[in-house]
């Protein structure tokens, strides 16, 4: 390795004193003094979530409003701190989306244990668990930080869906042409 | 129309006018936490507090109802107003322990000295000045608590006072933190008055004519610096401030001040990130903020003799001297020529000063690192104290040759 040769030169007089840079650095200051605040005002000003962001996992619906968790229990199973508890249950037979079988009768996720992991996300086979861009959860007693069903569907919303694999399933069906 | 003030006996006079400056110096004083506050705040890219304030109903309202006008009141929030008054507030009324391990005399003690000659010193500094008639002859009068011809060496002699109180609570508090800070500021103080004093001397030896009657007023300082234009001559060096012919001095003097008030980049005796807090480790409420303000009012007080020494005292400009300033008022204001109206504008002028100085200090304090010990003590020893002697030679070596 070729070895620099730095030529370390003696201080001036000026540079001794201290002084000049002393002025340097009340200039750098200054300037600091007038620029604008870097500071979020936060609870006002939310911080721009960057996409791909993992926050509090949430459940989410299709475009036609189907709740797509079919309760297959692959989150349970693969959650390293046991947060979410899923109840499978039955879809009622007056229900539009009946052919899918299967859906949770309750859903719980233990903010207290979540990790943010993510591997629940990973893991879903129907893509119906995300981890989106809610960053502070919050509460004053145990029982809240558990959110429910309903909670994770209010979180969660509608994200877009490009296969809609239980229509064409039913309409393969339909056609006599499934499996 | 202030007849009546004049026959007043001299004694309820003198206790009005302590009571005033006292009652302007401590808000200042007050006020300079919030604008260290904000300043540190505004340097670092920070908005500082700006969200506390006052609820309406309560001892408050009235400064809730403030903070309810419109554009106003938002303004002195963002400010910090309200957390001022909630500071204070707080300071005044929690609990205030007494460590169970300290010397309680010298422990409460501390506190209260340190206070002392912060508002002692007070007293023999000037802040402005006015034209007042004597025997039919207008005289310009300083307005000051007492125009005594020591003026310098009484605010030396009580401000070196200050030591003693961080030595106590330091020694009182029984902890090593405090005791560390105590021993610094000792020794850091003592140090530093040295060059400080030295470095004041030129003024005085330009001031004092051999033959004519000594002074050390700080009133005859400004004097000094309050001359007019008159060409190139000896003469116009009276217009000129004591900065321009005198820039060492001036600069030791304030580098020696930054010592002297513990701040930045010499708060050896404080160091929150080696000694806690230093001296002041153990106290709290109350107690603290008698240190806190008393730091305030030392740096006040520092920077308006430095004002008074190097800075023009209540001169506008160079060559602009305060009459000057009020002759020219006269043109376009009826009653510029008023003496209450010239002390005044002397006073704002100074004040103008002062708290210039104050935001410098805050602004070296972002600036510069604080300074390892021994480098405080071979700057005091080793820089400072040949440089203020030889600063002295120089000038009572060229007094002597253009006085001659």
């Amino acid at each position: 390795m070729a070895v620099i040769q730095v030529e370390r030169k003696p201080l001036t007089f000026a540079e001794r004193t201290y002084i000049p840079q002393i002025i340097g650095g009340l200039k750098t200051t200054l300037k600091h003094f007038f620029a604008p605040t870097v500071t979020l005002q936060y609870p006002e000003e939310r911080p721009e979530i960057p996409k791909g962001y993992r926050g509090v996992p949430t459940l989410v619906k299709d475009p036609h409003g189907r709740e797509k968790c079919v309760s297959c229990q692959l989150c349970e199973f693969v959650c390293p701190p046991k947060a979410i508890r899923i109840t499978p249950g039955e879809i009622p037979a007056e229900s539009s989306s009946v052919h899918v079988e299967k859906g949770p009768q309750a859903f719980d996720i233990d903010m207290l244990r979540c990790i943010y992991c993510g591997l629940c996300q990973e893991v879903c086979p129907e893509e119906a668990i995300f981890l989106q861009n809610q960053f502070s959860m919050s509460g004053y007693t145990r029982a809240e930080m558990v959110n429910n069903k309903a909670r994770l569907y209010e979180l969660g919303g509608t994200l877009p869906d490009q296969h809609f694999k239980w229509d064409k399933k039913k309409a393969a069906e339909e056609h006599g042409n499934a499996h | 129309m202030f007849d009546f003030y004049f026959h007043l006996h001299l004694i309820v006079r003198l206790v009005l006018q302590s009571l005033a400056v006292i009652l302007v110096l401590f808000p200042i004083a007050a006020a300079c936490s919030m604008a260290e506050r904000k300043i540190s705040a505004w340097i670092q890219g920070r908005p500082g507090p700006n969200r506390t304030i006052a609820p309406i109903g309560g001892l408050l309202t009235p400064l809730g109802l403030v903070g309810r006008i419109p554009f106003l009141g938002p303004f002195l929030q963002q400010m910090g107003i309200f957390q001022l008054a909630a500071d204070g507030g707080k300071f005044t009324f929690k609990e205030d322990p007494v460590p169970g391990h300290v010397n309680k005399f010298y422990f409460v003690l501390a506190p209260i000295i340190s206070m002392i000659p912060a508002l002692t010193t007070v007293v023999v500094v000037p802040v402005g000045a006015y034209f007042a008639v004597v025997d039919g002859v207008k005289v310009l009068k300083p307005i000051v608590l007492a125009n005594v011809d020591i003026g310098l060496l009484a605010v030396f002699a009580v401000s070196s006072l200050g030591v003693y109180s961080v030595i106590l609570a330091g020694w009182a508090s029984n902890s090593k933190y405090a005791f560390l800070g105590g021993v610094r500021a000792s020794a850091q103080l003592i140090s530093y008055e040295l060059s400080m004093t030295l470095s004041v001397l030129p003024v005085f030896l330009w001031i004092n004519k051999p033959g004519g009657q000594g002074t050390l007023s700080l009133f005859d300082a400004v004097q000094f610096q309050s001359g007019v234009f008159h060409g190139f001559s000896l003469a116009s060096l009276h217009g000129l401030w004591g900065v321009c012919y005198m820039p060492v001095s001036a600069f030791i003097f304030l580098v020696a001040l930054f010592a002297e008030t513990n701040r930045a980049p010499f708060d050896m005796p404080e160091s929150e990130s080696e000694l806690v807090a230093g001296f002041h480790t153990e106290y709290g409420a109350f107690k603290w903020s008698l240190f806190f303000l008393a730091e305030y009012c030392h740096m006040i007080i520092g920077s308006a003799v430095c004002i008074l020494l190097f800075f023009g005292g209540w001169n506008l400009l160079p060559w602009v001297p305060l009459a000057t300033l009020i002759d020219w008022l006269s043109h376009f204001i009826s009653f510029a020529g008023h003496p209450l109206f010239m002390g005044l504008v002397g006073i704002a002028i100074f004040l103008g000063k002062v708290f210039f100085f104050i935001f410098f200090f805050m602004w070296v304090r972002w600036t510069l690192p604080r300074f390892r010990y021994d480098q405080v003590m071979d700057l005091g020893w080793k820089k400072l104290l040949p440089l203020s002697i030889a600063n002295l030679l120089f000038y009572t070596l060229g007094i002597a040759l253009l006085q001659k």
